[in-house]
């Protein structure tokens, strides 16, 4: 029986990650995958590094991976594109909070500026008249997650890291995980399946959150920055049913990324028709313009949503030798380098670089 | 008694057509492809009813038009090799 001293369940962006640094600090890995690498959640999603302020612990979170992602910036396979993060007000009363946003970013070594209306169509001279300005984060970039999550993997497996792709683990076993062949792994878990989590660990409340987005044909410098509605975080972080917020992305290739919507209790892969109007109606009445564009293709995915919206990362403290780094929602590609991170510090009992108390999975055990 | 002809900008090259063509009609006649590839290949129509894109051209400054859909108008820009 072969034994490990990390069995990476899940090579979505964040177990790929956690696999690498573990690899990476000399440890013998395992990942178990059933599908494509990097194609679940990570696939589907935008690529969007960003922070998000509105909860210190997920910006935390964010900046500690923020940092870590500067190692790809320079390889080509990453698409790394520093397009910088342009968030626009529709309404006045959207302004008010840009001051206290910019403090947060710069308490946390995040450079942010407001913009005033005449300099918000300076930089996106394709969005609506009558804005009335924003907040620049100039140094924030967008990646291509599955080609990353893959190259991760290859990394892991350059450190000696052993990848079961094509096989699922159906059970945690007292030593390990059973795989579906029917052989069993032994070692410490770890546990980054993200939807999926409730399949291996019921006990972790995990709920599935559909998305959808639009990508065009290329319109090389139509946009140029990735543009998100001041109000995109009430969208994000609100309880509704279903939301949708204007989300833009210009891609390296010219092509536009268009989201984003949210829906609790969907659990249809299927393209909505009336989800995905309403949220290119609200995209077009941010930029009118792409209303004339040529879109290519449209698909979902699922977010992986825990009760209180930060991840689970650390020990599940019922189980001896079992860990968990799952539930990021829309932040798992900005946060999965952060996430693997602070998860090999604690497997290795070392002191961690941020308070990892916000995202003990035992929070969640009634 | 037919409609008099009308007069295009095919990468600079004034081209009359009948009334009635399609801009793929007058880039047929003007140009020796319609667009490239991402790999550089040469593309021409090959459905002639709006199914494989390969004829896709920028027409008054918006990319991504395809021409054998698009009635040639007096005055209009084409701009092939997008």
């Amino acid at each position: 029986m072969a034994s490990y001293d990390l069995i990476v369940l899940g090579a979505g962006i964040v177990g790929a990650a956690c696999a690498e640094r573990a690899a990476g600090e000399g440890l013998r890995v395992a990942v178990v995958e059933p599908g494509p690498v990097g194609g679940g959640a990570t696939a589907a999603a935008m690529g969007h590094l960003v922070a998000m302020d509105d909860d210190p612990a997920e910006l935390a979170l964010s900046r500690l991976s923020l940092r870590l992602w500067e190692r790809f910036a320079d390889l080509p396979l990453a698409e790394f594109s520093r397009c910088g993060t342009l968030w626009v007000a529709r309404e006045p009363r959207e302004l008010d909070g840009v001051a206290a946003k910019v403090a947060r970013l710069a308490a946390a070594g995040i450079e942010a500026r407001p913009v005033g209306a005449d300099e918000l169509y300076a930089l996106e001279p394709y969005l609506t008249p009558g804005l009335c300005g924003g907040m620049l984060v100039a140094g924030e970039a967008v990646v291509y997650p599955p080609r990353v999550a893959q190259h991760l993997l290859q990394l892991a497996c350059e450190r000696q890291a052993q990848a079961f792709l094509g096989r699922r683990a159906v059970a945690l076993t007292a030593h390990g995980a059973r795989l579906d062949d029917g052989s069993e792994l032994r070692g410490p878990v770890l546990v980054a399946t993200g939807c999926a989590l409730p399949e291996l660990l019921p006990q972790l409340p995990m709920r599935s959150r559909k998305g959808h987005l639009v990508i065009t044909e290329r319109y090389p410098g139509r946009i140029r920055h990735q543009l998100l509605e001041l109000g995109y975080a009430d969208s994000a972080h609100g309880d509704a049913d279903s939301s949708v917020a204007f989300n833009v992305q210009p891609r390296p290739t010219g092509q536009i990324l268009i989201g984003s919507s949210r829906e609790f209790g969907v659990e249809e892969r299927a393209v909505s028709p009336p989800m995905l109007r309403r949220m290119l109606e609200r995209a077009f009445a941010f930029v009118p313009m792409l209303r004339e564009l040529q879109a290519l293709r449209v698909w979902t995915g699922f977010r992986p949503c825990t009760p209180d919206g930060l991840p689970y990362i650390g020990a599940f403290a019922p189980r001896p030798h079992t860990w968990v780094a799952a539930g990021h929602e829309g932040l798992g590609v900005t946060t999965a380098l952060g996430t693997a991170q602070l998860l090999v510090e604690q497997l290795l009992g070392r002191a961690p670089a941020i308070d990892p108390a916000p995202y003990a999975p035992t929070r969640m055990l009634r | 008694m037919s409609a008099a002809p009308v007069r295009l900008d095919i990468d600079g090259v004034a081209v009359e057509v009948p009334a009635g063509a399609s801009v793929a009609a007058a880039v047929a006649l003007a140009a020796p492809h319609f667009r490239r590839s991402r790999s550089g290949q040469p593309r021409a129509p090959l459905c002639g009813m709006g199914v494989c894109f390969e004829c896709r051209v920028r027409i008054d400054g918006v990319e991504h038009q395809r021409s054998c859909l698009v009635p040639a108008r007096e005055g209009m820009r084409v701009a092939c090799d997008d």
